[in-house]
């Protein structure tokens, strides 16, 4: 029990480093989103695309403005892929093949970036740099800007369905927020010994004489990026466990923190952006009381792992790297589903049975302990109107949310969006575990080999992109029934939540009294937390059921 | 009780086996999918007979009947209703005037609205309308219940009249407002029979959210067969759909509409006609309640509440006085001094003569053995003592000068016996007195987050002493209706709903604003019109209960959906360990209830399931329990008790079940 003490106290160590950074940021984002002013490169940039950033869009202007610039975004990042072996810095590697490109496209713009290819062994550096990369910056921003909308709809009030400009909220979360701290934090994995080059791979000779090519390049900006903007998708194959990626414990805790700190700081944003900071508290308390709780859960799985070997090693240390240990390894995997962002510096596969039961009912919850950036605050407001139906119901009154009825078509919105990711997870499970082409890339057989599956299916439709491993999933039907799952989970529950945020925008709020339902007190953030487990959970049940909990229980 | 429970369910079902029919059944698609369920196992059973499968499907069908026979005894209910009301629709010879004032003999159904008819005594009022000429008294048992005859007259806001009802005495001539099959009755009859019943706002969204989980479990189940599939744990349908029965939100889809109708009937039981559910909804949802002062908050009638004597005066003679004074006075103000210091008399004394009161004297009182006793306004009685050789009291002036500043009305004592100088003894205050306990309902409305306030027509003082007395939140003095009208949209826009209740011609405007506007019967055609209720027994008060009303409904609704919610869980934990034990034996773990077999574990958690819903019939038809308290304390106590009754619930009787079911051969 010695290897607690350590365990603990990065938990707290983050938790400070949270509770500090946390509000400071959450502030600075509600006053971004509110502002009329623009920065001069802010403006230049919407002079040279003629866009007026000062028009308030409908809705409708807002959904087509995000999923128009999400299509040029995929069309791009296609044609980067099919074009590689034209790219300069291509390092010689081919164009991928059109499933894969198509995969990968819809991957990095729906801020999943699930891989299916070896970032070192696919892809050359201008693909890394001017297709993810830039996808990892602006599909963050795209999550951002959807939830400040739906916050702008519930603080706003008789607006005819505006919500605001997509085009000043994206530039405006990527140029003064993610750049910045992108950044910043570069610079400091630089220095903790990440790489940052544009060198040709070099060779090596080996301790056993063999030469070995290893490849450098612009990791450490990459990387930055991809934890911060919650996206996952690593610049080499084993990603965050790579050391070029994730050299030490401290650039482990530095990535962690990253992961965590935009989707929490947006929660804190709301409570600003609705003008009653308590709500934004709530929303906080509710995910870190779900992140919290599996953080415990996988460390404990984790560190009294059942099985001979682990308890010989003190731990199941199968799939980790030792200088994370198993408590780093555990509050990453914890953290990594509990964002949408999917890095991993351990194999998911070699997670004890429990373990990787957490890590996947995680992202089953639909990313909202704290989830991605943007996509966990709006993912917990649907659950909160649900919540507030339900119990509103319960205090005898048409229940609303910061002064906003729900009624039916509200309610018909939220259904829509519940509805979305379970059925994507079901049926694109069930097809994957019953289509030859889909059984022929699981590795194993039995509970395991289900879990694979249902794993891929999970992150791909919560936009997480974690790999469970094990999986042999570059093959056209995983790349095309994956990218399916990628698309439709993203932008189907997107639009219904621009369509509530203009709904909310058009209701003249309430003002609260002793007869409306406080949704800022611990018995609401229970509740909250209480459905998101009952009534998403209750869903996955039974497959959970055939896969982890039968294998935790031989 | 149990006789009376067999009729009402012999009664119901019939209607409850009609409804069986799936096209009817679209309007709650969780029992349709459960139909289906039930459809489909009785052909498998039949194809592939086993224990199992033949009382999974005998529990689905009973599932649905149990869900139609809620809905079919919560509409029974109405029906008697609804009977003795058709009674006054038989059609009746009406005797309408012509242009030119001549009567001539039409049928009651002929009569279109703008027309006369002659209505007298013994004749019963052959449409709704308004009286343009004469009084009647009229008897309207037959609609409100209440058996007194009322008085309705032409001008002013007693001249609507309800078709059907009977005129006493008297002959009045009567203006018909509304066409045949449209009357006032014809809308109660289609009311609480609940035929014309149409969903409200909330429950439509209610329904959308439960169709949405019933779509989640469908995928799940559908899923579960392919996936079991591949885990080789492939599972027969029959076990997939009492799964899928149990998974979604039975209960409450079978409860829902019955809780719909019972509300409404627990309306109409107080004599309260809502125009649409929609109304009775809005009425948990008020935020401001604007109650008139007379009659509403105070008995309408300025009643003794303090005596205060005149210098030198022992209280004793003064109340001894005062209660001669009154003896003879039958006015409630006389009554209500007779009634503050008790009557020692049995009647008027033998040989008093009595001074009647009268708008010149302004005095009324008694003589009685040479001693002569007055009461009456301060100016006319001071005048009577100092006439009679008396002098002016400093004490009496104050007195009255105080009462008169708290909002009341001084009344002035004075005797005079035999020869000798009239001398006053002290006042009366009289005063508008607040009813019993509405001090105590304003504090609850508070408690329940609504403001009170008070409209009145009087001045400001006494508008702001009774409102002190009263509790209520806020004041409208000397109130016009266009006041009442201009203070409901302010409250309107800022984002709070509004109740009224209101009768005259000039309220019609506010209360077609207000959100809930509840018409007095005895009120106007057009104020009836303009509200969304209408309350037979004409008592302004029962705008309170109307939103404890509206505030139950939707409690019983919630409160059944979490808990129709929570037990899935058990049920989960019921069902998941018989379907996959024989394929993995260390879901063994998972059977916490130590269900006895897979099969029996099934069965139990579908008749557990069925049960239920009987279980709750009575819940759902006279509501959860509601207490005014705050929203955070109903939360509270509703959670605990459906929330964490419905997660426990469960695993007890699945269990219970499981001792029964285990008998059965074959499982």
């Amino acid at each position: 029990m010695s290897a607690l003490g350590p365990a603990l106290g990065q938990v707290l160590l983050l938790a400070a480093l949270l509770a500090l950074t946390v509000p400071v940021l959450g502030r600075r984002l509600a006053l971004m989103y509110l502002s009329p002013r623009h920065l001069r490169v802010e403006s230049a940039a919407y002079r040279l695309l003629r866009l007026d950033p000062d028009a308030d869009q409908h809705w409708r202007t807002y959904a087509l403005s995000v999923l128009g610039f999400s299509m040029v975004g995929v069309l791009g990042l296609y044609a980067l892929g099919r074009l590689q072996q034209h790219l300069p810095l291509s390092l010689g590697f081919p164009a991928l093949p059109a499933d894969g490109a198509w995969n990968t496209a819809v991957s990095f713009v729906t801020n999943t970036n699930w891989q299916w290819y070896s970032g070192e062994a696919a892809l050359g550096h201008t693909m890394q740099m001017a297709g993810l990369t830039v996808q990892n910056f602006v599909s963050a921003g795209v999550g951002m800007a959807v939830a400040a909308a739906l916050a702008r709809g519930l603080a706003r009030s008789g607006r005819d369905g505006r919500v605001g400009n997509f085009w000043t909220d994206l530039v405006r979360g990527v140029v003064r927020v993610l750049l910045p701290i992108a950044l910043l934090s570069a610079l400091l994995l630089v220095a903790l010994g990440a790489v940052q080059n544009l060198a040709e791979p070099h060779a090596v000779t080996t301790l056993s004489g063999a030469t070995q090519e290893i490849t450098g390049g612009p990791v450490a900006s990459q990387e930055a990026i991809k934890q911060l903007g919650t996206n996952g998708g690593g610049f080499y194959n084993v990603n965050s466990a790579h050391p070029f990626e994730n050299p030490s414990p401290a650039s482990n805790l530095l990535e962690t923190y990253l992961m965590l700190l935009v989707p929490f700081a947006m929660a804190w944003a709301f409570g600003h952006l609705v003008r009653d900071r308590r709500q934004g508290g709530a929303v906080v308390a509710v995910m870190a009381l779900l992140l919290t709780t599996s953080v415990a859960l996988l460390t404990w799985a984790e560190m009294a792992g059942p099985g001979s070997a682990p308890e010989l090693a003190g731990g199941a240390l199968e799939g980790k790297e030792v200088r994370f240990g198993t408590a780093g390894s555990a509050l990453w995997a914890a953290v990594t589903t509990g964002t949408s962002t999917g890095a991993v510096n351990a194999m998911h596969d070699s997670l004890t049975a429990p373990g990787g039961g957490i890590a996947l009912f995680n992202m089953m919850l639909g990313e909202i302990s704290p989830g991605g950036v943007g996509s966990g605050l709006y993912g917990m407001l649907m659950l909160a109107v649900v919540t507030v139906f339900l119990s509103g119901l319960m205090v005898g009154r048409t229940p609303e949310y910061v002064g906003k009825r729900i009624g039916q078509r509200e309610i018909v919105l939220v259904a829509g969006y519940v509805l979305t990711t379970p059925v994507l997870v079901l049926v694109g499970s069930a097809v994957a575990l019953t289509a030859p082409a889909g059984l022929a890339g699981l590795q194993e057989g039995g509970p395991h080999g289900l879990t694979e599956a249902v794993y891929a299916v999970t992150s791909a439709s919560n936009n997480n992109g974690s790999a469970f491993g094990g999986l042999t999933s570059g093959t056209p039907f995983w790349n095309t029934l994956l990218g399916l799952c990628m698309l439709l989970g993203r932008f189907v529950p997107m639009v219904l939540v621009l369509a509530l945020a203009g709904r909310f925008a058009e209701q003249h709020p309430r003002p609260p009294g002793a007869g409306t339902l406080p949704t800022h007190r611990p018995l609401f953030v229970t509740l909250l937390a209480g459905v998101a487990l009952v009534l998403v959970g209750l869903t996955y049940v039974p497959v959970l059921v055939l896969g982890p909990i039968v294998e935790s229980l031989s | 009780m149990t006789t009376s429970l067999l009729t009402t369910v012999s009664a119901a079902l019939p209607g409850a086996l009609r409804k069986l029919d799936p096209r009817l059944l679209l309007a709650t698609p969780v029992m349709l999918v459960v139909e289906v369920g039930a459809v489909t196992t009785t052909v498998l059973s039949v194809l592939d007979p086993s224990a199992l499968a033949v009382l999974v499907s005998l529990w689905l069908w009973l599932t649905v009947l149990f869900g139609n026979l809620a809905e079919s005894v919560a509409e029974g209910r109405g029906k008697a209703q609804a009977a003795s009301l058709r009674a006054l629709q038989q059609e009746t010879t009406a005797r309408r005037l012509d242009r030119r004032g001549e009567e001539e003999q039409v049928s009651s159904t002929s009569l279109r609205v703008g027309d006369l008819v002659v209505v007298e005594a013994g004749e019963r009022i052959p449409g709704d309308g308004d009286v343009v000429e004469g009084v009647a008294s009229v008897d309207e048992s037959a609609v409100t219940g209440e058996s007194a005859p009322v008085i309705r007259e032409s001008g002013g806001d007693r001249c609507a009249v309800t078709g059907g009802t009977t005129v006493l005495s008297d002959r009045i001539v009567v203006r018909i407002t509304s066409a045949p099959g449209q009357s006032f009755v014809d809308r109660m009859i289609a009311l609480v029979e609940g035929s014309q019943r149409q969903r409200t706002p909330n429950e439509i969204a209610l329904g959308v959210l439960l169709g949405a989980l019933t779509i989640v479990f469908v995928v799940v189940c559908a899923t579960l067969y392919l996936i079991a599939d591949h885990s080789d744990a492939d599972q027969s349908v029959v076990v997939l759909v009492a799964l899928l029965v149990c998974l979604i939100p039975t209960t409450i889809g079978a409860l829902l509409s019955a809780i719909g109708i019972a509300g409404m009937d627990r309306l109409v039981r107080r004599n309260v006609l809502a125009m649409s559910g929609r109304a009775v909804e809005a009425a948990g949802d008020v935020d401001v309640l604007l109650l008139d002062k007379t009659g509403t908050i105070t008995h309408g009638n300025r009643r003794a509440s303090a005596l205060l004597p005149a210098g030198g005066v022992p209280e004793a003679e003064l109340a001894e006085a005062a209660l001669l004074a009154s003896l003879a006075d039958e006015t409630p103000e006389g009554r209500s001094i007779v009634d503050l210091v008790g009557s020692t008399y049995d009647g008027v004394p033998a040989g008093a003569s009595l001074v009647e009161f009268s708008a010149t004297t302004r005095m009324s009182g008694l003589d009685l053995d040479g001693r002569s006793v007055r009461k009456g306004a301060a100016s006319a009685t001071s005048r009577w003592v100092l006439d009679g050789g008396g002098v002016a009291s400093p004490e009496v002036d104050a007195a009255v000068q105080e009462v008169s500043a708290s909002g009341g009305t001084p009344l002035v004592v004075a005797e005079r016996v035999g020869d000798g100088p009239a001398r006053l003894l002290g006042v009366v205050h009289l005063k508008d007195v607040v009813k019993d306990g509405m001090r105590e309902r304003f504090a609850e409305l508070r408690a329940m987050g609504i403001r009170t306030v008070m409209v009145t027509g009087d001045n400001a003082v006494t508008a702001h002493a009774i409102a002190q007395e009263a509790g209520v939140d806020d004041v409208l003095a000397e109130a016009t209706p266009e006041e009442k009208l201009a203070l409901i949209r302010r409250e309107q826009q800022g984002g709070r709903m509004v109740a009224m209740c209101g009768d005259g011609t000039n309220d019609a405007p506010a209360l077609a604003q207000a959100d809930v506007g509840v018409a007095m019967n005895t009120g106007t055609t057009a104020a009836k019109e303009a509200g969304n209720m209408v309350d037979l027994d004409s008592d302004p008060t029962k705008l309170i209960e109307v939103v404890e009303i509206g505030k139950q409904l939707l409690i019983t609704r919630g409160a059944l959906t979490t808990f129709s919610i929570a037990n899935d869980v058990a049920k989960y934990f019921a069902i998941l360990p018989a379907m996959f034990v024989v394929a993995f034996p260390q879901l063994e773990v998972l059977n916490v209830m130590r269900l006895s077999s897979p099969e029996s574990a099934i069965v139990s958690a579908v008749v557990f399931n069925a049960l239920v819903i009987v279980a709750l019939v009575p819940l759902a038809l006279r509501g959860v329990a509601y207490r005014p308290s705050s929203a955070a304390d109903l939360l509270r106590r509703n959670l605990l008790l459906y929330g964490v009754g419905g997660l426990v619930a469960p695993f007890v009787g699945i269990k219970l079940l499981d001792l029964l079911v285990s008998l059965v051969p074959g499982l």
